[in-house]
């Protein structure tokens, strides 16, 4: 990948010179964790029933990631090669125990239907995957950087499908403070004796798969070069 | 006939692929030939199997609310359960290692084939995931928490195995060239899911 060998030449400059910007930049489009790199996507599809779960997911991960990448990349010359994987886990499991006791503490609803992919967060891919490729060749500043610029790539992908999952799924978007936001006027509803109905095939589980295919068939029509081979 | 149910519903009704997105990041980098597919879900129905009950044993011998009481009833106040996923993670970053020894010495064809995959599988969702099911769902004893990860590991093979046959097939057919490889996979998994959802609510 170029943006690991462009890092690694990038030693003597500031943390926002073009090298470190493109660390943060390109994750959201050109080497987006989900749709190109293929990393993270149980959880992204999972969670995004609703806003609001994706919201504190996406929150969750950039927390993690953060964690981790910093971590690891501080502790990248003392980890022996051989267990470096189970050191990540440790540090990754540690962090993720941090967020599901906050989240249990303070967000007990959301922390119910996050259910048990809080604790996944663990294994998903792109925490583990960018600790392998990046941070445990990367000084701190950069493994910062490259955090969240992948935590952000998936975070937008998240909000993309939960909004159009909620919107189409259940009609309204639940937001925290002002109840459900209807994008129709109320009458309109079927429920409501008028003409629309939601489609409740979005909130189904295989209508994420489905979104997200569309995503990636919309963001490579217009960025050829992502085009694969089969 | 619990155990009968509880392995369809593992393999047809909560498959950990159709339903729940568990081991995705491996089911779309894998499949896109049925010989290696097969042998990867073959390793994840093998660790399935045995991080399970281990892992059930764990969660009701030490982390739960009351576990350690077995030792001294001083310690029946004792929850250990914040550590669960940290103890999870262990037991299947360990198991993973020995099959991966394991496959090594006794195929290495497979080995070669699976390359970087077998250590992936530690962090394959589905098996942290049919941990974390299990200490969720509160299994009874631990003949039926390992039958339930055998079968949503049956069912993991199954659905990439699945994939596999059909991403074979259709190198020959005219996708859409953004939609090739990836996209075209996201979406055929999405119409299978739903097929997969008529098995809902089938009782045995």
């Amino acid at each position: 990948m170029s943006a690991e060998t462009a890092a690694a030449t990038a030693k003597k400059d500031s943390l926002f010179s073009k090298k470190n910007r493109k660390l943060l930049i390109d994750p959201l489009d050109d080497s987006n964790p989900i749709t190109v790199q293929v990393l993270g996507i149980c959880s992204a599809l999972a969670i995004t029933v609703q806003l609001q779960q994706a919201v504190i997911m996406s929150l969750s991960v950039l927390f993690v990631m953060i964690g981790g990448n910093v971590i690891v990349s501080l502790l990248r010359n003392m980890i022996p090669d051989r267990i470096r994987i189970i050191v990540q886990l440790v540090v990754v499991a540690s962090l993720v125990i941090i967020v599901d006791q906050v989240l249990k503490a303070f967000q007990p609803d959301i922390s119910e239907k996050l259910s048990v992919f809080v604790g996944l967060i663990i294994t998903n891919c792109i925490i583990m995957g960018r600790l392998e490729a990046f941070a445990l060749g990367n000084k701190p500043g950069p493994s910062f950087l490259d955090a969240i610029g992948n935590a952000m790539g998936y975070a937008w992908i998240l909000l993309a499908v939960s909004i159009i999952r909620e919107v189409f799924g259940s009609g309204a978007i639940s937001l925290p403070g002002m109840g459900q936001v209807k994008f129709l006027p109320a009458e309109w509803f079927m429920s409501e004796g008028g003409f629309y109905e939601n489609n409740n095939l979005m909130i189904l589980p295989p209508m994420a798969l489905i979104t997200v295919g569309v995503i990636i068939w919309i963001q490579r029509s217009r960025n050829q070069s992502l085009i694969e081979e089969n | 006939m619990e155990y009968l149910s509880i392995f369809v519903k593992g393999i047809f009704i909560e498959n950990m692929i159709f339903a729940y997105f568990l081991g995705m990041c491996s089911y779309l980098a894998v499949s896109k030939t049925v010989k290696t597919a097969n042998g990867l879900g073959l390793a994840v129905i093998f660790v399935l199997g045995i991080t399970v009950p281990i892992n059930y044993l764990l969660e009701n011998y030490v982390l739960e609310e009351g576990a350690l009481a077995w030792i001294n009833p001083a310690y029946a106040e004792v929850d250990l359960s914040f550590l669960s996923f940290i103890m999870f993670i262990a037991v299947i970053a360990s198991m993973v290692q020995l099959v991966e020894m394991i496959v090594e010495k006794f195929a290495p064809a497979l080995y070669g084939a699976l390359g970087i995959f077998l250590p992936l599988i530690a962090v394959n969702c589905s098996i942290l995931g049919g941990a974390l099911f299990m200490q969720d769902r509160q299994y009874p004893s631990i003949g039926e928490a390992t039958i339930f990860g055998l079968g949503s590991g049956v069912g993991w093979w199954l659905a990439i195995v699945a994939i596999a046959a059909i991403r074979e097939k259709i190198r020959y057919s005219h996708v859409p060239d953004p939609l090739k490889g990836l996209g075209i996979t996201f979406i055929i998994t999405g119409l299978m899911g739903i097929a997969f959802m008529s098995f809902m609510g089938i009782e045995i």
